[in-house]
Order: structure tokens, then C-alpha cells, then sequence
């Protein structure tokens, strides 16, 4: 008997997913002495979706871009007759536990701690979490240790907040821990709001119990008997298999008044975002779980002391929960095994934007970023130049490719001027213009920004009308002191993290790429070809058929040409919309 | 979920818990499509908080309302990965096929477009949302033909229901 597995996270399902799922179940109908059909979340390798694996016994073989076409033909061939399709496979284990496929080098250099389960467990059975040792360590914790002997594992593995700021676990955890009681929270945050960021959505569509036995175990640590997940409403299913998680758990009495009887009463509430980045930040998150507009509050009282409800509270991220049961299982020197010194255990990246391979990747923390995006990440999209990447969303920067030895802790990270945040990697190659990335940036910022401090509020407008101007070409050379003096007076007057990180972008790159703006700015010229008023619209006549479709397109009769024959773009009618660009369908068409 | 309840059950389940003005104007936004005066009005006689401040609350959040949306809503995302893979295109053809701007809804009430800051699929990049389905590695032609099928399924549900005799 085989076990069909179809990977039914966002990724996966955007990717097709549910056809393939549906046939194959389909099919499994026709032939139920030969495999059930069942479901998993995201193993991370979201470049080759939708994912087919075919189990039996230790045998795990996995097939990757499969339509519904290709999973009948692994349905016939594999399922039926015992055949593996070699060359569609991307990753296999044989019965000796020999591994192979295209995808290995994606898989090697990982350490799996948070994704432990994500693409091999039913995210929806937690028959299948308790199969791999899920809910051991709270039975641990509640059974075995005391709330302070906990609170000590957790120091001693050294974790830190993988929320993006770092701050060392444990000794959160012991804040709150030594507050008066008895009314205590346990918070989740999973608004997961960093464009570039989606390890939080994978976990907690592939693996939500895993976060919630953290969070129960929190729960005991600083003795607190009711608890927030803060997710985002643009994570839908998410949100679905938190709640299949939640009903779970409180069934088998992992929640609720009387936890394995161990007399400690503990539930948990998921509360639904509404949309507002700022919400991330933890004092606004309390503000929004409170009914309010989410704006941030003045620290200190910092949450261990007043937080939600002004009561004592423990926020941590989703990942950072999701480390919690492995520690207590596997003990926290076997976390502290791995990473450097400082920055313990291994942390998940999102790899996006001009990567070969995008996708989820946990490793070890001191990872150089080279091998990252090379080894791991396969390296640049069309044999493309390495550029940079940017780290930490909109409160990071950018690393350029001249310090790619850098490596990936709390500790390298920020000395570049970027910040580690909650792991987005977005790989920027040669045709990335960077001062439109910053622009980029502060236009996200600048309309997320709650609007309480003035700085950030009008401050990172002046600065996008700056940025905008320059991308225009009518940059002026005083801008770039300008920008400067803005940044440092943003990031003195704000309150939270959001104003005190909105001008890290611009930063960053003004630090790394000061000749791509000097070049905007007195040369008029965009080095990346990016910026659309600073390039012209060239047609390539050895490419160009004359089928006239761009001249068509062109709003202002820019383009001139006979049917058949070779047509020019006159660039000083030329208004910069890109309609030839995009209509062109022989690629005849570039900027120059 | 509780956006999942219909308005007048979730209302009816308000217990005055504190910090339920959210998941109340989630569920009046789901019920109408929007959050209508009338919901206004009632959700703060029924909380006691003020109009104004649930007001306050509903426009500090991109989630919500206060004018109707379309039958489908286009979320196009403008994140990191997708801005750099060229959602600026993306939009630019959803605006020209459906001749709205973003935050518009078309004249036929069928479609209204947003875009939002990412979507958790960066790997897929360029993504959009429409309702509840996220469609990814788009290119300018394969929006429109995604936007277009939706339309003829549109038309041919009206053209069906147009030759069913009213009873």
C-alpha cells in the first residue's frame, strides 16, 4: 500500500495543487488496494509546485512541477507498476536511505529544526503530529519540569526572537514569568507583514501545532492561562488549519481547564488582522487584539510588565514557538549545537526575487549569504549578475554582493547596516536599480506608517517625493544630504520600530550604491535600465517581424514602421509607458 | 472563523467582551460587502463605543469598507518579490482590461482592484489574489486571460438565468 502526499500549502495550491489532488484521489478511487491519497504542507521547495510524493515503507520519492497530466502517468507508472519516473523526480530516499534527485543541493545544507514536520506531516491530523513526537515536550513540561526549570531550558538553548530583533527567549520568558499573576497572556504574533517574509504562513499552514504546543508550553513557563494567535487575514488558510489545530488539541485535552491532568489551564483565541503593517509591531498587535486602532505605545511598561490589557504578556513570533518543543525534546544542548556563538540553533529564510531556487530554507545560523543564495539558492535567475540581497523587509537593507561573506546572525547582520528581521531574502540582481528599491521601500513605509509621530508620519513623505523626483531625473544634487538629515531625525523622533527602521533602505543603499543615485541625479542616466524616464525604448531590428501589434499599441504614435518591415521608436515622442514592451511577442523590444 | 458567522448571529453572540469591535466589523463587512451607516449605527449602540471612534477604527485598517466592493476582488501584490519580477506590468493590464484604477470597481460591479503589500508567495512571483484564490507567475497575458474567463462565466450564468422562465 502507497501513500500519495500532495503539498497543499498557498504555494502549492496557487501552483495548481488541488487538480492534481483531486485526479489523483480520483484515481486512488478506482484503485483503493493500491494508495491513499492524503495532504501536506510546504516542504519549502515552492519554485518546483505543485509537489507529488509517493510513500511506502522508508521509501519517500518526490516529484516536482506536476500537472494533472503527469500525475496520471505517476499514478500508472510509480503507484501501479512499481516504476519510478527518474527523470521527474527532484528528490528520493531509497530503502538503504540513499538520497537523490535534481533538488538535493536545495535540501543539504538545510537543518531542519522549525520545518521539522512542514511537507511531511497532514498539517490537519494531529494523529500525524503526535506520530513524529508532537505534544511530548508538553507532556515534559507540564509533567516532568517545573515553570522555572523550563524557563532555564530556554535560556540554555539560547534562542533568540526570530521575529527579527533578537531578543534572547528565555529570559523574555523569565520577565514575565516573575510578574504577579494571576491574569497572564501568551501572545503569537503571526501578522507576518514584511513583503518577502512568508516562513510564518508555511508553518503555520504546515506544521500550526507545533506553534501551539510552544505557546502551551509558554503558557506553564509564566503561568499563564490564555493566549492570542495574531494572524493576518491575507493568510486565509493559515488561519483554517489553526483552527482545525485549535479544535484538535482542546479534543485531546492539550488545552483547556485541566491540561494531562496536570492541573494547569490554558486555551487560546485566534484573532483575525485587519490589515495594518504597523501591527506587527507588539504594542500596536495588543492595541488591535484590544479593539483599537493599532497604533504602538510608548515602552517601557514593556509587555513582560503591562501588554495586552495592561497585563503581564509574552509575545514571541511563530517560528520562535515552533523551536520550543524540539528543544525540550531534543535538550537545549542539542540546539545550542548549531549556529555561532551568539546566534544559536538555525533560522528560516524566504528566498525570493531573482533566485533560481525560491523557496523556505532553514540552516544554521553563520551561514555566509554567498552560500545561501548560491548553494542553496542555486544562484541568479537567467545566469544573471549578483547584485545584492535585502534582508529584514521594509525595516532592513540591502547587502551588496561585495559582502556576501557575510554571515547570517544577529550579530553580522546589523553591522552592515541591514537588519537579520524575520529572515525575507529577496536576491536583487544587475537589472534591480537600487534607488527605485529604496523608493520602493518608503513608499510601503510611508503608507503604512500609523501616523502618531510626526517624523515618521511626514518625514518618509519627504523623503518618497525625493526618491520619486530622482527616479524621474529631476533629482537635484542637494537631495542626497537632504535625505540624509530626514533619516537620522526619523529615526531619533519614532516611537516603535516601524519610523525607527523606515529609512534603513535608503540608508543601506545610499551607503552601498552611492554611484547608481549620483548617476540618476547628474547623469540622468538609471546604470540598472530600471528606471523607466531615464531609458529609452529601442527596437531590436534583428528580432522585429513588422507585425505592426506595438505601433497599435503605442499611445502616442511613437512608432513608425510598414507591415513586415523593421519599425523604429522615436524617443522624443516617446512618452515611457512600456505598452510595446509588454505587447511585443518575439522580445524584439528593450531598454536601452 | 468569525467572519465566517453572518452579521446578526455574531451580534447576537456579543457578549460585551471588550475587544470585539474588529471581529464585529469583520463580520458586517462580510455579510453586506462593505460596512454600510446602518452598521455603523448599530454596532455602536450595541457596544457603546462611539460612532466616531468606530469610525476611527474602521478607517485605520485597509480591510475595511465603506463603499461596496465587486462581485470579485483582485488583490494584485506589490511586495518585494513581485515588484522586482514586474507586478508594476501586472497592474498596468488589469487597469487597461478592466479600465479602473486601483480601488476602483468596474462599472458592472463585477470587479474591483487592489493591491496589497505581499502575499506570503514570493516564490511564485508575480502573485495575485481574486476572492479567496492566488494565482501565481502571472505575465500581463495570462492576467488578462484569467480576468476574461471570469467574465464569460459571469455572462454565461446571467444568459442562463435570463432564459430560465420567471415563475
Amino acid at each position: 500500500m502507497k501513500k500519495i502526499v500532495v503539498g497543499m500549502g498557498t504555494c502549492g495550491l496557487s501552483a495548481g495543487a488541488q487538480a492534481v489532488k483531486d485526479r489523483l484521489a480520483a484515481l486512488a478511487e478506482t484503485h483503493p488496494e493500491a494508495a491513499t491519497v492524503g495532504i501536506t504542507g510546504c516542504i519549502g521547495m515552492c519554485y518546483r509546485e505543485p509537489l507529488v510524493e509517493i510513500r511506502e515503507g522508508d521509501v519517500r520519492v518526490i516529484y516536482g512541477g506536476v500537472d494533472p497530466r503527469r500525475a496520471e502517468e505517476i499514478f500508472q507508472r510509480h503507484v501501479l507498476d512499481g516504476e519510478i519516473l527518474e527523470e521527474h523526480v527532484i528528490w528520493m530516499r531509497d530503502a538503504n536511505g540513499v538520497e537523490s534527485g535534481s533538488e538535493m543541493d536545495f535540501l543539504r545544507h538545510q537543518r531542519r529544526i522549525v520545518l521539522r514536520n512542514c511537507g511531511c506531516i497532514d498539517p490537519e491530523s494531529i494523529a500525524e503530529y503526535e506520530a513524529t513526537g508532537g505534544y511530548e515536550a508538553l507532556r515534559k513540561a507540564l509533567l516532568e519540569m517545573t515553570p522555572e526549570e523550563i524557563v532555564a531550558e530556554v535560556k540554555a538553548s539560547g534562542l533568540r526572537g526570530r521575529g527579527g530583533a533578537g531578543f534572547p527567549t528565555g529570559l523574555k520568558w523569565s520577565f514575565a514569568a516573575s510578574q504577579p499573576g494571576p491574569v497572564k497572556y501568551v501572545v503569537c504574533n503571526a501578522d507576518e507583514g514584511d513583503p518577502g517574509a512568508f516562513m510564518d504562513r508555511s508553518v503555520l499552514e504546515g506544521d500550526p501545532h507545533s506553534v501551539l504546543e510552544g505557546m502551551i508550553v509558554c503558557s506553564r513557563a509564566i503561568g499563564a492561562h490564555a493566549g492570542y494567535i495574531y494572524c493576518r487575514a491575507e493568510y486565509p488558510l493559515a488561519i483554517r488549519r489553526l483552527q482545525i489545530a485549535l479544535e484538535a488539541a482542546r479534543e485531546r485535552g492539550y488545552l483547556g481547564k485541566d491540561i494531562l491532568g496536570s492541573g494547569h489551564a490554558f486555551d487560546v483565541k485566534i484573532k483575525q488582522g485587519a490589515g495594518a503593517f504597523v501591527c506587527g509591531e507588539e504594542t500596536a498587535l495588543f492595541a488591535s487584539i484590544e479593539g483599537e486602532r493599532g497604533m504602538p505605545r510608548i515602552r517601557p511598561p514593556f509587555p513582560a510588565e503591562k501588554g495586552l490589557w495592561r497585563k503581564p504578556t509574552n509575545n514571541n513570533n511563530v517560528e520562535t514557538y515552533a523551536n520550543i518543543p524540539w528543544i525540550l525534546t531534543n535538550g537545549a544542548k542539542a540546539y545550542a549545537a548549531f549556529g555561532t556563538e551568539k546566534s544559536r540553533g538555525t533560522k528560516v529564510f524566504a528566498l525570493a526575487g531573482k533566485v533560481v531556487r525560491g523557496g523556505l530554507a532553514e540552516v544554521p545560523m553563520g551561514m555566509p549569504i554567498r552560500d545561501l543564495v548560491f548553494q542553496v539558492g542555486g544562484g541568479i535567475k537567467e545566469g544573471r549578475a549578483f547584485k545584492a540581497v535585502q534582508m529584514g523587509g521594509p525595516s532592513g537593507g540591502c547587502i551588496p554582493a561585495s559582502l556576501g561573506d557575510t554571515t547570517v546572525d544577529f550579530e553580522s547582520i546589523p553591522a552592515t547596516g541591514a537588519i537579520m528581521g524575520s529572515g525575507g531574502m529577496v536576491v536583487l540582481d544587475d537589472a534591480t536599480c537600487m534607488v527605485e528599491i529604496a523608493r520602493f521601500f518608503l513608499d510601503f513605509t510611508q503608507a503604512e506608517s500609523c501616523g502618531k509621530c510626526t517624523f515618521c508620519r511626514i518625514g518618509t513623505l519627504r523623503m518618497l517625493e525625493i526618491l520619486e523626483r530622482i527616479t524621474r531625473g529631476e533629482g537635484k544634487p542637494e537631495d542626497l544630504d537632504t535625505l540624509r538629515t530626514l533619516a537620522a531625525r526619523i529615526k531619533e523622533a519614532s516611537l516603535c520600530g516601524l519610523g525607527q527602521t523606515a529609512p534603513n533602505p535608503v540608508l543601506t543603499t545610499m551607503r552601498y550604491f552611492l554611484d547608481e543615485y549620483e548617476a540618476h541625479i547628474y547623469d540622468k542616466k538609471c546604470p540598472a535600465k530600471s528606471c523607466i524616464a531615464l531609458v529609452d525604448f529601442v527596437i531590436d531590428p534583428a528580432r522585429c517581424t513588422g507585425c505592426t501589434l506595438c505601433a497599435k499599441q503605442c499611445p502616442v504614435g511613437a512608432i513608425s514602421g510598414k507591415p513586415k518591415e523593421v519599425h523604429v521608436i522615436d524617443p522624443a515622442v516617446c512618452v515611457r509607458c512600456g505598452k510595446c514592451l509588454s505587447s511585443c511577442n518575439f522580445g524584439a523590444i528593450y531598454k536601452a | 472563523m468569525a467572519s465566517d458567522e453572518p452579521f446578526g448571529y455574531r451580534l447576537w453572540r456579543y457578549d460585551g467582551a471588550p475587544g470585539e469591535l474588529i471581529p464585529l466589523l469583520q463580520s458586517a463587512q462580510d455579510h453586506f460587502g462593505y460596512i454600510p451607516r446602518r452598521a455603523i449605527q448599530h454596532i455602536a449602540g450595541v457596544t457603546g463605543i462611539p460612532e466616531s471612534s468606530v469610525y476611527g477604527v474602521i478607517t485605520f485598517y485597509n480591510q475595511f469598507r465603506l463603499q461596496p466592493m465587486g462581485k470579485h476582488v483582485i488583490r494584485t501584490c506589490v511586495g518585494t518579490a513581485c515588484h522586482v519580477s514586474g507586478s508594476r506590468m501586472l497592474i498596468d493590464a488589469i487597469q487597461d482590461e478592466l479600465g479602473i484604477e486601483v480601488g476602483g470597481t468596474t462599472r458592472d460591479g463585477l470587479f474591483t482592484l487592489f493591491t496589497v503589500a505581499c502575499l506570503g508567495c514570493c516564490s511564485l512571483a508575480p502573485v495575485m489574489m481574486v476572492n479567496n484564490e492566488t494565482h501565481g507567475r502571472l505575465t500581463p497575458a495570462s492576467v488578462r486571460r484569467i480576468l476574461r474567463g471570469i467574465r464569460r462565466a459571469e455572462e454565461r450564468g446571467a444568459a442562463e438565468r435570463g432564459a430560465r422562465p420567471t415563475p
